[in-house]
């Protein structure tokens, strides 16, 4: 049995964008009133939500949620392992599976972040000793995401010959639809070449715009199945596939990853050979593509790992001329993604990849028929999904 | 050597509850480098575990490498600080070293003396051993110079 083409994203939910620790709402507020936003979309009673899905240990917990909701029942609650973005889709697939088995008709996947009230996302706790697989790293001041993921990079660029402007169209890219975008933190700062180059150093060769912001806010998605979708307020974003995983010798993030066989990865070879298999289509079918930009190198080589170009045309593809919506060959992150609209650590992103099936994104692709979204590449498990307008 | 390549205050390793990395911490102490090796399939395991990756056994020994020398396999150039001990500490690089001797092992570390610029990939290095004497613990970590 295959989940492809049996149930649908058909409620979407966003509160506003705030910068980090902006918030004046409590996290769980946001998270409630992303839900109430998704379940109003769908045109659903959001007492009709039974199943909750979540990932990288969302603190909203689900007996909470459904206390606040006042939901009929409380039938399924599911956290995707792992951190950061890499569970984004994966909350998804774990969402529709659960509806398939007949756990519940409604699961939300839900994502609520303020960090004024709980501290910056990344930022490791103060430690005296750090045993295991991170005392390998940690000691000599390799301590934040960018620092733990950022040699995977140079290592693949080394081996391709993959040079600095391909991180930097990719930044290009989300800055330029972030302009077009009223929600967009970014908008009304458009990003240019010369700005991005001279632009400070975070860990090199990562410049401050080649990471991802840090915000404040909350979204969420509502799933059903097909047959359900079709009685309901939107045009259905019907799930093709979704996929979670990696390279089963990938490690965690300290010395296991930085022994793994394969380092130069962001570990989507095995995930995005399964999401294609399951769509029963190729990255050549792919009209819009959300990628989440943790850092923009990890872009690059998970782009490439799910086949959208060969390692020695990187540095042709990525010009943010191809980039671009309407008219570039793969439109990247279309409402200015995780560096230039929101980091909801994903869930914006598969937001935007509904819109653009639904024909109203802030720059939208004509026609666009399968929408996809790569969610945080280089953790593991990273997770994607493809999304079709039938 | 007296001097650190970065000030006091990050966290000190030690081996996990579970026991694992501590020959290779103790190892450093003693200046060598010791690292995990199966004793039935001789794979070599730069993160050490309970079992064997490659065969599943779990006869698991620890063995010393004859000598202390690596090869650059990846390196970063750290200039934003996210320590509260690193402010005035950067820019620091980080390297990650291949050994030659332990196939598929690969150590992190500090560079003594970062040239500035690139850095060449491919390079040789050899360990050094940086000694820490702080109150309430003693431990050694393996940081590592490009060989001229």
């Amino acid at each position: 049995m295959s989940i492809k083409g049996r149930v649908a994203i058909v409620g979407i939910g966003e509160t506003k964008w705030y910068k980090r620790g902006q918030s004046p709402d409590a996290e769980f507020k946001l998270c409630v009133a992303a839900i109430k936003a998704a379940a109003a979309d769908a045109g659903v009673d959001p007492r009709e939500i039974t199943g909750f899905s979540s990932y990288s240990e969302d603190r909203n917990t689900p007996a909470r949620l459904a206390n606040a909701l006042g939901v009929k029942d409380f039938a399924m609650s599911v956290m995707q392992w792992g951190g950061g973005g890499g569970g984004c889709c994966g909350a998804v697939a774990n969402a529709a599976a659960g509806i398939l088995a007949g756990y519940c008709d409604y699961a939300v996947v839900y994502r609520g972040l303020a960090q004024g009230q709980f501290g910056r996302f990344g930022q490791g706790a103060a430690l005296n000793v750090i045993p295991g697989d991170m005392g390998y790293v940690m000691p000599y001041g390799m301590l934040s995401p960018a620092q733990l993921f950022v040699m995977r990079i140079t290592r693949f660029m080394h081996e391709h010959g993959v040079n600095q402007s391909a991180l930097r169209a990719v930044a290009m890219a989300s800055y330029h639809h972030a302009q077009n975008n009223s929600r967009a933190i970014m908008r009304g700062k458009p990003l240019t070449e010369e700005a991005y180059d001279a632009s400070r150093w975070i860990t090199e060769p990562l410049h401050l715009y080649d990471c991802c912001q840090e915000n404040d806010g909350a979204a969420a998605l509502l799933l059903t199945t097909t047959e359900r979708a079709e009685k309901l307020a939107q045009k259905p974003a019907v799930l093709l596939a979704a996929a979670s995983g990696g390279d089963p010798r990938a490690g965690e993030f300290g010395a296991s990853a930085c022994n793994a066989p394969d380092y130069p990865t962001s570990n989507f070879k095995y995930v995005a050979r399964r999401a294609f298999a399951t769509a029963g289509l190729g990255p050549q079918d792919v009209d819009v593509l959300q990628c989440y930009e943790n850092f923009t190198g990890g872009v690059v080589m998970a782009m490439v790992e799910h086949g959208f170009c060969q390692p020695d045309e990187v540095n042709a593809l990525f010009t943010l001329a191809n980039l671009k919506a309407p008219s570039g060959r793969l439109p990247l992150n279309t409402s200015g993604g995780n560096l230039a609209e929101v980091y909801m650590h994903g869930l914006s992103l598969i937001t935007e990849a509904v819109r653009q099936l639904r024909g109203t994104s802030p720059n939208q692709v004509p026609n666009a028929k399968v929408s996809m979204v790569i969610g945080g590449p280089m953790v593991n498990p990273v997770s994607n999904l493809i999304l079709g307008s039938s | 050597m007296n001097a650190t390549v970065l000030p006091p205050g990050l966290p000190r390793p030690a081996p996990s509850v579970e026991g694992l990395g501590q020959a290779f911490w103790e190892g450093a102490t003693r200046h060598v480098l010791c690292l995990q090796r199966c004793q039935d399939c001789r794979t070599w395991q730069g993160a050490p575990e309970l079992i064997c990756r490659h065969c599943g056994s779990y006869r698991l020994g620890d063995e010393e490498l004859a000598d202390t020398r690596g090869v650059l396999y990846s390196w970063q150039r750290v200039w934003y600080p996210v320590h509260p001990a690193l402010k005035d500490a950067v820019p620091y690089v980080v390297v990650l070293v291949a050994l030659p001797q332990a196939p598929g092992v690969r150590l992190v570390g500090n560079l003594v003396n970062d040239p500035g610029g690139p850095l060449p990939i491919g390079a040789a290095l050899e360990a050094v051993f940086e000694d820490h004497h702080n109150a309430d613990a003693e431990y050694t970590l393996i940081q590592w110079r490009l060989m001229s």
